[in-house]
Protein backbone atom coordinates (compact mmCIF):
# COMPACT_ATOMS: atom_id res chain seq x y z
CA UNK A 1 0.00 0.00 0.00
CA UNK A 2 1.33 3.55 -0.88
CA UNK A 3 2.09 5.59 1.87
CA UNK A 4 -1.11 7.88 0.60
CA UNK A 5 -3.78 4.94 1.42
CA UNK A 6 -3.01 4.31 4.86
CA UNK A 7 -5.30 5.99 6.99
CA UNK A 8 -4.34 9.34 8.19
CA UNK A 9 -4.36 9.00 12.02
CA UNK A 10 -2.57 11.56 14.57
CA UNK A 11 -3.82 9.88 17.22
CA UNK A 12 -1.78 7.57 20.04
CA UNK A 13 -1.90 3.66 19.41
CA UNK A 14 -4.08 2.49 22.08
CA UNK A 15 -6.41 5.81 21.58
CA UNK A 16 -6.95 4.60 18.00
CA UNK A 17 -7.51 1.08 19.44
CA UNK A 18 -10.47 2.12 21.56
CA UNK A 19 -12.05 4.64 19.05
CA UNK A 20 -12.38 1.42 16.76
CA UNK A 21 -13.88 -0.91 19.38
CA UNK A 22 -16.12 1.61 20.22
CA UNK A 23 -17.06 2.22 16.41
CA UNK A 24 -17.94 -1.56 16.45
CA UNK A 25 -21.00 -0.82 18.43
CA UNK A 26 -24.31 -0.52 17.05
CA UNK A 27 -25.23 3.46 16.38
CA UNK A 28 -21.77 4.95 17.55
CA UNK A 29 -20.33 7.01 14.00
CA UNK A 30 -16.79 7.57 14.07
CA UNK A 31 -16.98 11.35 15.92
CA UNK A 32 -19.06 9.28 18.72
CA UNK A 33 -16.07 6.59 19.30
CA UNK A 34 -13.87 9.86 19.38
CA UNK A 35 -15.86 11.33 21.49
CA UNK A 36 -16.52 8.63 24.08
CA UNK A 37 -12.61 8.04 24.26
CA UNK A 38 -11.29 11.47 25.34
CA UNK A 39 -13.80 11.09 27.92
CA UNK A 40 -12.66 8.26 29.29
CA UNK A 41 -9.04 9.62 28.95
CA UNK A 42 -9.81 12.22 31.44
CA UNK A 43 -12.12 10.07 33.83
CA UNK A 44 -10.47 8.75 36.98
CA UNK A 45 -8.61 5.08 36.69
CA UNK A 46 -10.85 3.02 38.90
CA UNK A 47 -14.12 4.63 37.24
CA UNK A 48 -12.89 2.98 33.90
CA UNK A 49 -11.81 -0.02 35.24
CA UNK A 50 -15.31 -0.22 36.92
CA UNK A 51 -16.50 0.11 33.36
CA UNK A 52 -13.74 -2.44 32.14
CA UNK A 53 -14.88 -4.84 34.52
CA UNK A 54 -18.80 -4.33 34.03
CA UNK A 55 -17.89 -5.06 30.57
CA UNK A 56 -15.99 -8.58 31.13
CA UNK A 57 -18.56 -9.54 33.94
CA UNK A 58 -21.83 -9.53 30.92
CA UNK A 59 -20.17 -11.34 29.06
CA UNK A 60 -18.29 -14.17 32.09
CA UNK A 61 -20.92 -14.21 34.28
CA UNK A 62 -24.37 -14.74 32.55
CA UNK A 63 -25.71 -17.78 31.08
CA UNK A 64 -28.37 -18.27 28.86
CA UNK A 65 -31.71 -19.72 31.02
CA UNK A 66 -31.87 -23.28 29.25
CA UNK A 67 -35.89 -23.20 30.06
CA UNK A 68 -36.75 -19.67 28.77
CA UNK A 69 -33.82 -19.02 26.92
CA UNK A 70 -33.26 -15.82 28.86
CA UNK A 71 -30.46 -14.05 29.31
CA UNK A 72 -29.57 -14.47 33.21
CA UNK A 73 -27.19 -14.74 36.01
CA UNK A 74 -29.01 -18.62 37.31
CA UNK A 75 -30.00 -21.16 35.39
CA UNK A 76 -32.82 -21.52 35.54
CA UNK A 77 -33.30 -17.87 36.03
CA UNK A 78 -34.78 -15.91 38.65
CA UNK A 79 -38.57 -15.77 36.93
CA UNK A 80 -38.43 -20.01 35.76
CA UNK A 81 -37.28 -21.03 39.40
CA UNK A 82 -39.89 -18.77 40.84
CA UNK A 83 -42.53 -20.51 42.23
CA UNK A 84 -44.54 -17.30 42.92
CA UNK A 85 -45.32 -17.42 39.38
CA UNK A 86 -48.37 -19.18 37.16
CA UNK A 87 -45.91 -22.09 35.25
CA UNK A 88 -49.13 -22.44 33.38
CA UNK A 89 -49.05 -19.57 31.24
CA UNK A 90 -45.93 -19.31 28.80
CA UNK A 91 -45.57 -15.48 26.92
CA UNK A 92 -43.80 -15.87 23.66
CA UNK A 93 -41.08 -12.94 22.93
CA UNK A 94 -38.94 -12.08 20.18
CA UNK A 95 -36.13 -10.73 21.90
CA UNK A 96 -34.75 -10.42 26.15
CA UNK A 97 -35.42 -6.47 26.21
CA UNK A 98 -39.07 -7.56 25.65
CA UNK A 99 -39.40 -9.15 28.87
CA UNK A 100 -38.04 -5.67 30.18
CA UNK A 101 -41.15 -4.22 28.83
CA UNK A 102 -43.67 -6.82 30.22
CA UNK A 103 -42.17 -6.85 33.67
CA UNK A 104 -42.29 -3.41 34.06
CA UNK A 105 -45.89 -3.20 33.06
CA UNK A 106 -46.12 -5.75 35.71
CA UNK A 107 -49.96 -6.95 34.94
CA UNK A 108 -48.10 -10.57 34.00
CA UNK A 109 -47.35 -13.38 36.44
CA UNK A 110 -46.30 -16.13 34.30
CA UNK A 111 -43.32 -17.51 32.35
CA UNK A 112 -41.62 -16.24 29.38
CA UNK A 113 -40.06 -17.84 26.12
CA UNK A 114 -37.31 -16.09 24.70
CA UNK A 115 -37.17 -16.42 20.31
CA UNK A 116 -33.71 -14.69 19.87
CA UNK A 117 -34.82 -13.47 16.81
CA UNK A 118 -38.10 -13.36 14.31
CA UNK A 119 -39.02 -15.41 11.12
CA UNK A 120 -37.62 -12.57 8.15
CA UNK A 121 -37.50 -14.66 5.00
CA UNK A 122 -35.62 -12.17 2.90
CA UNK A 123 -32.96 -11.84 5.40
CA UNK A 124 -32.55 -15.56 5.43
CA UNK A 125 -34.06 -16.54 8.87
CA UNK A 126 -36.13 -18.89 9.24
CA UNK A 127 -37.64 -20.89 12.15
CA UNK A 128 -34.81 -22.97 12.43
CA UNK A 129 -32.70 -20.11 13.41
CA UNK A 130 -34.62 -19.34 16.49
CA UNK A 131 -35.68 -21.04 19.72
CA UNK A 132 -38.66 -23.17 18.40
CA UNK A 133 -38.00 -26.02 19.25
CA UNK A 134 -37.26 -25.50 22.99
CA UNK A 135 -40.51 -24.11 23.50
CA UNK A 136 -42.44 -27.16 21.84
CA UNK A 137 -40.19 -29.44 24.01
CA UNK A 138 -41.82 -27.20 27.20
CA UNK A 139 -45.06 -27.51 25.88
CA UNK A 140 -44.65 -31.35 25.32
CA UNK A 141 -44.20 -31.75 29.57
CA UNK A 142 -48.11 -31.18 29.91
CA UNK A 143 -48.45 -28.63 32.38
CA UNK A 144 -48.80 -25.51 30.06
CA UNK A 145 -52.11 -24.55 28.89
CA UNK A 146 -51.66 -21.56 27.42
CA UNK A 147 -49.41 -19.67 25.03
CA UNK A 148 -49.41 -15.64 25.14
CA UNK A 149 -47.62 -14.58 21.75
CA UNK A 150 -45.75 -11.50 22.16
CA UNK A 151 -44.30 -11.30 19.24
CA UNK A 152 -43.89 -7.02 17.68
CA UNK A 153 -47.31 -6.54 15.76
CA UNK A 154 -45.24 -6.06 12.18
CA UNK A 155 -45.30 -8.57 9.38
CA UNK A 156 -42.52 -10.46 10.80
CA UNK A 157 -43.78 -10.56 14.21
CA UNK A 158 -47.31 -11.60 12.61
CA UNK A 159 -45.70 -14.44 10.66
CA UNK A 160 -43.56 -16.00 13.35
CA UNK A 161 -46.41 -15.94 15.55
CA UNK A 162 -48.73 -18.01 12.91
CA UNK A 163 -46.20 -20.01 12.39
CA UNK A 164 -45.93 -21.10 15.89
CA UNK A 165 -48.93 -21.33 16.75
CA UNK A 166 -49.71 -23.94 13.44
CA UNK A 167 -46.69 -26.01 15.86
CA UNK A 168 -48.34 -25.93 18.84
CA UNK A 169 -52.40 -26.92 17.59
CA UNK A 170 -51.50 -30.30 17.53
CA UNK A 171 -50.68 -30.04 21.07
CA UNK A 172 -53.83 -29.10 21.94
CA UNK A 173 -52.28 -26.05 23.81
CA UNK A 174 -54.59 -22.85 24.05
CA UNK A 175 -52.75 -20.42 21.81
CA UNK A 176 -53.43 -16.60 22.26
CA UNK A 177 -52.11 -13.07 20.65
CA UNK A 178 -51.61 -10.08 22.00
CA UNK A 179 -54.41 -7.72 21.26
CA UNK A 180 -53.78 -4.59 18.76
CA UNK A 181 -55.06 -1.48 18.64
CA UNK A 182 -54.97 2.06 19.43
CA UNK A 183 -52.02 3.25 21.79
CA UNK A 184 -52.34 4.91 24.58
CA UNK A 185 -52.48 8.87 23.94
CA UNK A 186 -52.90 8.59 20.20
CA UNK A 187 -54.70 10.32 17.57
CA UNK A 188 -57.68 8.36 16.11
CA UNK A 189 -57.35 10.32 12.60
CA UNK A 190 -53.77 9.16 12.09
CA UNK A 191 -54.48 5.51 12.74
CA UNK A 192 -53.95 3.00 9.76
CA UNK A 193 -56.51 0.95 8.59
CA UNK A 194 -55.69 -2.34 9.75
CA UNK A 195 -55.03 -1.02 13.96
CA UNK A 196 -58.74 0.90 13.42
CA UNK A 197 -60.23 -2.65 11.94
CA UNK A 198 -58.29 -4.38 14.60
CA UNK A 199 -59.45 -1.95 17.39
CA UNK A 200 -63.18 -2.09 16.43
CA UNK A 201 -63.07 -5.95 16.34
CA UNK A 202 -61.44 -6.31 20.08
CA UNK A 203 -64.09 -3.24 21.44
CA UNK A 204 -64.91 -3.79 24.30
CA UNK A 205 -68.14 -2.87 26.79
CA UNK A 206 -67.43 0.42 29.02
CA UNK B 1 -36.20 15.68 -15.00
CA UNK B 2 -34.99 16.48 -11.66
CA UNK B 3 -36.59 15.45 -8.79
CA UNK B 4 -38.42 17.91 -6.77
CA UNK B 5 -37.27 18.79 -2.93
CA UNK B 6 -40.97 16.73 -2.10
CA UNK B 7 -42.21 14.77 -3.89
CA UNK B 8 -45.71 12.61 -3.94
CA UNK B 9 -45.79 9.06 -5.37
CA UNK B 10 -47.56 5.81 -4.50
CA UNK B 11 -45.55 2.96 -3.74
CA UNK B 12 -45.32 -0.73 -2.71
CA UNK B 13 -42.86 -1.55 0.59
CA UNK B 14 -40.68 -3.82 -0.41
CA UNK B 15 -38.98 -4.63 2.79
CA UNK B 16 -37.12 -2.81 5.71
CA UNK B 17 -34.54 -2.71 8.24
CA UNK B 18 -33.77 -0.92 11.60
CA UNK B 19 -32.57 2.33 11.80
CA UNK B 20 -31.12 3.82 14.96
CA UNK B 21 -33.01 3.50 17.81
CA UNK B 22 -36.97 3.98 16.34
CA UNK B 23 -36.41 4.51 12.72
CA UNK B 24 -36.48 2.60 10.01
CA UNK B 25 -35.06 2.46 6.79
CA UNK B 26 -38.14 1.16 4.10
CA UNK B 27 -37.48 -0.04 0.54
CA UNK B 28 -39.64 0.99 -1.66
CA UNK B 29 -40.84 0.18 -5.16
CA UNK B 30 -42.82 3.67 -6.51
CA UNK B 31 -44.88 4.00 -9.70
CA UNK B 32 -43.31 7.33 -10.44
CA UNK B 33 -39.60 6.70 -9.73
CA UNK B 34 -38.81 2.73 -9.11
CA UNK B 35 -36.68 1.43 -6.45
CA UNK B 36 -35.72 3.61 -3.67
CA UNK B 37 -34.68 3.68 -0.01
CA UNK B 38 -36.35 6.15 2.04
CA UNK B 39 -36.36 6.55 5.87
CA UNK B 40 -39.03 6.37 8.09
CA UNK B 41 -38.36 8.03 11.41
CA UNK B 42 -40.04 7.21 14.48
CA UNK B 43 -41.76 4.15 13.36
CA UNK B 44 -40.91 1.58 15.84
CA UNK B 45 -42.61 3.24 18.60
CA UNK B 46 -46.03 2.29 19.47
CA UNK B 47 -47.45 6.08 19.01
CA UNK B 48 -45.94 6.67 15.69
CA UNK B 49 -49.00 7.84 13.15
CA UNK B 50 -46.94 6.28 10.17
CA UNK B 51 -46.15 2.78 11.21
CA UNK B 52 -49.29 1.49 10.09
CA UNK B 53 -48.93 2.86 6.61
CA UNK B 54 -45.49 1.45 5.92
CA UNK B 55 -45.21 -2.03 6.65
CA UNK B 56 -43.71 -4.28 4.09
CA UNK B 57 -46.41 -5.80 1.34
CA UNK B 58 -49.05 -2.89 1.73
CA UNK B 59 -49.77 -0.33 -1.12
CA UNK B 60 -49.11 3.28 0.14
CA UNK B 61 -49.31 6.64 -1.29
CA UNK B 62 -46.01 8.54 0.05
CA UNK B 63 -44.80 12.15 0.47
CA UNK B 64 -41.15 12.10 0.49
CA UNK B 65 -38.43 14.75 1.13
CA UNK B 66 -35.34 14.92 -0.65
CA UNK B 67 -32.50 14.38 1.99
CA UNK B 68 -28.73 14.40 1.90
CA UNK B 69 -28.18 10.78 1.46
CA UNK B 70 -31.96 8.90 1.76
CA UNK B 71 -35.18 10.37 1.22
CA UNK B 72 -37.27 11.06 4.08
CA UNK B 73 -41.17 9.74 4.06
CA UNK B 74 -43.09 12.69 5.91
CA UNK B 75 -46.32 11.41 5.15
CA UNK B 76 -47.99 8.07 4.00
CA UNK B 77 -51.13 6.72 3.47
CA UNK B 78 -52.58 3.27 3.20
CA UNK B 79 -54.18 3.59 -0.39
CA UNK B 80 -54.69 -0.47 0.59
CA UNK B 81 -53.71 -2.77 3.45
CA UNK B 82 -53.92 -6.39 1.44
CA UNK B 83 -54.91 -7.54 4.70
CA UNK B 84 -55.98 -11.20 3.77
CA UNK B 85 -51.98 -11.27 2.53
CA UNK B 86 -51.06 -10.65 5.75
CA UNK B 87 -53.23 -12.73 7.71
CA UNK B 88 -52.39 -16.26 5.64
CA UNK B 89 -48.47 -17.61 6.10
CA UNK B 90 -48.87 -19.13 2.84
CA UNK B 91 -49.68 -15.79 1.52
CA UNK B 92 -47.24 -13.94 3.36
CA UNK B 93 -44.54 -16.06 2.47
CA UNK B 94 -45.46 -15.64 -1.38
CA UNK B 95 -45.92 -12.12 -1.04
CA UNK B 96 -42.47 -11.91 0.20
CA UNK B 97 -40.94 -14.43 -2.27
CA UNK B 98 -42.78 -11.61 -4.93
CA UNK B 99 -41.14 -8.54 -3.33
CA UNK B 100 -37.78 -9.91 -2.94
CA UNK B 101 -37.21 -10.91 -6.72
CA UNK B 102 -38.36 -7.21 -7.39
CA UNK B 103 -36.03 -5.98 -4.76
CA UNK B 104 -32.69 -8.39 -6.24
CA UNK B 105 -33.72 -7.59 -9.87
CA UNK B 106 -34.61 -3.82 -9.89
CA UNK B 107 -31.78 -1.24 -10.09
CA UNK B 108 -31.95 2.15 -7.74
CA UNK B 109 -34.28 4.77 -9.15
CA UNK B 110 -34.86 3.26 -12.46
CA UNK B 111 -39.08 3.87 -13.01
CA UNK B 112 -41.33 1.03 -14.48
CA UNK B 113 -44.32 1.37 -14.23
CA UNK B 114 -44.96 -2.12 -15.83
CA UNK B 115 -43.37 -4.02 -13.41
CA UNK B 116 -44.95 -1.93 -10.70
CA UNK B 117 -48.36 -2.67 -11.83
CA UNK B 118 -47.12 -6.53 -12.03
CA UNK B 119 -46.27 -6.64 -8.46
CA UNK B 120 -49.29 -4.29 -7.46
CA UNK B 121 -51.35 -6.86 -9.26
CA UNK B 122 -49.30 -10.03 -8.23
CA UNK B 123 -49.93 -8.82 -4.22
CA UNK B 124 -53.62 -8.49 -5.19
CA UNK B 125 -54.25 -11.73 -6.32
CA UNK B 126 -52.43 -12.99 -3.43
CA UNK B 127 -54.52 -11.67 -1.30
CA UNK B 128 -57.62 -12.68 -2.84
CA UNK B 129 -57.35 -15.69 -5.01
CA UNK B 130 -56.53 -19.36 -3.80
CA UNK B 131 -54.45 -20.78 -6.82
CA UNK B 132 -51.60 -18.92 -4.72
CA UNK B 133 -48.79 -21.09 -6.89
CA UNK B 134 -49.97 -20.34 -10.14
CA UNK B 135 -50.11 -16.57 -9.21
CA UNK B 136 -46.19 -16.95 -8.49
CA UNK B 137 -45.27 -18.70 -12.00
CA UNK B 138 -47.16 -16.21 -13.49
CA UNK B 139 -45.25 -13.18 -11.95
CA UNK B 140 -41.99 -15.05 -12.48
CA UNK B 141 -42.53 -15.58 -16.08
CA UNK B 142 -43.72 -12.02 -16.57
CA UNK B 143 -41.38 -10.49 -14.38
CA UNK B 144 -38.29 -11.95 -16.71
CA UNK B 145 -39.81 -10.92 -19.80
CA UNK B 146 -40.18 -7.33 -18.20
CA UNK B 147 -36.52 -7.19 -17.62
CA UNK B 148 -35.69 -8.56 -20.75
CA UNK B 149 -34.74 -12.05 -19.62
CA UNK B 150 -36.98 -13.23 -21.50
CA UNK B 151 -36.68 -17.32 -21.57
CA UNK B 152 -36.91 -18.31 -25.22
CA UNK B 153 -39.22 -21.20 -25.41
CA UNK B 154 -40.96 -21.43 -29.07
CA UNK B 155 -37.79 -22.25 -30.71
CA UNK B 156 -34.88 -24.00 -29.69
CA UNK B 157 -32.32 -21.62 -28.25
CA UNK B 158 -29.45 -23.28 -30.02
CA UNK B 159 -30.51 -24.84 -33.60
CA UNK B 160 -33.58 -22.17 -33.99
CA UNK B 161 -35.64 -25.00 -35.20
CA UNK B 162 -39.60 -25.19 -33.88
CA UNK B 163 -39.83 -27.56 -30.77
CA UNK B 164 -41.55 -30.90 -31.38
CA UNK B 165 -44.64 -31.92 -29.45
CA UNK B 166 -42.14 -34.07 -27.10
CA UNK B 167 -39.83 -34.09 -24.13
CA UNK B 168 -37.43 -30.92 -24.90
CA UNK B 169 -34.80 -30.25 -21.86
CA UNK B 170 -34.85 -26.41 -20.09
CA UNK B 171 -31.61 -24.89 -20.10
CA UNK B 172 -31.04 -21.79 -17.84
CA UNK B 173 -27.72 -21.38 -19.05
CA UNK B 174 -28.77 -21.55 -22.99
CA UNK B 175 -31.72 -19.02 -21.79
CA UNK B 176 -34.75 -21.51 -22.39
CA UNK B 177 -35.71 -24.84 -24.03
CA UNK B 178 -33.29 -26.70 -26.17
CA UNK B 179 -34.42 -29.35 -28.38
CA UNK B 180 -33.52 -33.20 -27.89
CA UNK B 181 -31.01 -33.12 -30.69
CA UNK B 182 -29.03 -29.76 -29.15
CA UNK B 183 -29.78 -31.29 -25.12
CA UNK B 184 -25.96 -32.08 -24.99
CA UNK B 185 -25.39 -28.24 -25.57
CA UNK B 186 -26.33 -27.69 -21.64
CA UNK B 187 -24.94 -30.93 -19.72
CA UNK B 188 -26.86 -29.02 -16.93
CA UNK B 189 -29.96 -28.93 -18.95
CA UNK B 190 -32.85 -30.94 -17.80
CA UNK B 191 -36.21 -32.89 -19.42
CA UNK B 192 -39.27 -30.48 -19.84
CA UNK B 193 -42.27 -32.24 -20.58
CA UNK B 194 -44.76 -31.23 -22.84
CA UNK B 195 -47.29 -30.28 -20.38
CA UNK B 196 -44.91 -27.73 -18.53
CA UNK B 197 -43.85 -26.58 -22.04
CA UNK B 198 -47.49 -25.86 -23.32
CA UNK B 199 -48.11 -24.00 -19.62
CA UNK B 200 -45.02 -22.10 -19.44
CA UNK B 201 -46.26 -20.53 -22.81
CA UNK B 202 -49.00 -20.00 -21.67
CA UNK B 203 -48.09 -18.06 -19.03
CA UNK B 204 -45.69 -15.82 -21.25
CA UNK B 205 -47.61 -15.64 -24.02
CA UNK B 206 -51.70 -15.11 -22.20
CA UNK B 207 -53.11 -12.80 -19.47
CA UNK B 208 -53.66 -13.77 -16.08
CA UNK B 209 -57.13 -14.66 -16.90
CA UNK B 210 -55.99 -17.25 -19.62
CA UNK B 211 -53.54 -18.75 -17.45
CA UNK B 212 -55.79 -19.04 -14.52
CA UNK B 213 -58.13 -21.24 -16.54
CA UNK B 214 -55.77 -24.14 -16.87
CA UNK B 215 -55.61 -26.73 -13.64
CA UNK B 216 -52.06 -28.12 -12.90
CA UNK B 217 -51.61 -30.89 -11.37
CA UNK B 218 -49.22 -31.57 -8.15
CA UNK B 219 -46.36 -32.66 -10.07
CA UNK B 220 -46.76 -30.54 -12.83
CA UNK B 221 -46.82 -27.35 -10.82
CA UNK B 222 -43.49 -28.99 -8.89
CA UNK B 223 -41.66 -29.21 -12.40
CA UNK B 224 -42.87 -25.76 -13.44
CA UNK B 225 -41.46 -24.63 -9.78
CA UNK B 226 -38.38 -26.17 -9.98
CA UNK B 227 -37.72 -25.12 -13.82
CA UNK B 228 -38.18 -21.44 -12.74
CA UNK B 229 -36.38 -21.30 -9.97
CA UNK B 230 -33.65 -22.60 -11.42
CA UNK B 231 -33.78 -20.30 -14.14
CA UNK B 232 -34.13 -17.05 -11.92
CA UNK B 233 -31.51 -18.31 -9.85
CA UNK B 234 -28.71 -18.36 -12.65
CA UNK B 235 -29.63 -14.87 -13.78
CA UNK B 236 -29.73 -13.65 -10.32
CA UNK B 237 -26.61 -15.43 -9.65
CA UNK B 238 -28.04 -15.72 -5.73
CA UNK B 239 -30.05 -17.30 -3.93
CA UNK B 240 -33.71 -15.88 -3.69
CA UNK B 241 -33.74 -16.53 0.29
CA UNK B 242 -37.79 -16.26 0.45
CA UNK B 243 -37.78 -19.53 -0.96
CA UNK B 244 -36.23 -21.34 1.32
CA UNK B 245 -39.12 -20.32 4.12
CA UNK B 246 -41.42 -21.75 1.14
CA UNK B 247 -39.88 -24.85 1.49
CA UNK B 248 -39.77 -25.11 5.16
CA UNK B 249 -44.43 -24.50 5.10
CA UNK B 250 -44.29 -27.26 2.12
CA UNK B 251 -42.41 -29.29 4.36
CA UNK B 252 -44.51 -29.28 7.03
CA UNK B 253 -47.64 -29.57 5.03
CA UNK B 254 -46.37 -33.05 3.82
CA UNK B 255 -45.60 -33.94 7.57
CA UNK B 256 -49.28 -32.87 8.32
CA UNK B 257 -50.61 -34.65 5.44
Amino acid sequence: MSPLNEPVTSAAAPVARLIEEFHKLPGIGPKSAQRLTYYLLRVPADEARALAQAILEVKEKTVLCSVCQNIADSDPCAICSNPERDHSAICVVEEPLDILALERAGAYRGLYHVLHGVISPMDGIGPEDLKVQELLSRLRSGDVHEVIMATNPNLEGEATAMYIARLISPLGVKVTRLARGLPVGADLEYADNVTLARALEGRQEV
Amino acid sequence: MPVPRVYKTVAIVLRHRKLGEADKILTLFTASYGKLDAVAKGVRRPTSKLAGHVEPLTYSTFLLARGRELDIVTQAETLEPLTPLREDLERVGRGLYAAELVDRFTPDRQESYPLFRLLLETLRRLATRDDLDLILRYFEVQLLGELGYRPQIDRCVSCEAALEPATNFWSAAAGGVLCPACAADDPLARELSLDALKVLRLLQRGGFADAARVRIAAALAQELERHLREYIRYVLERDVRSAAFLDTLQRQKAVRA
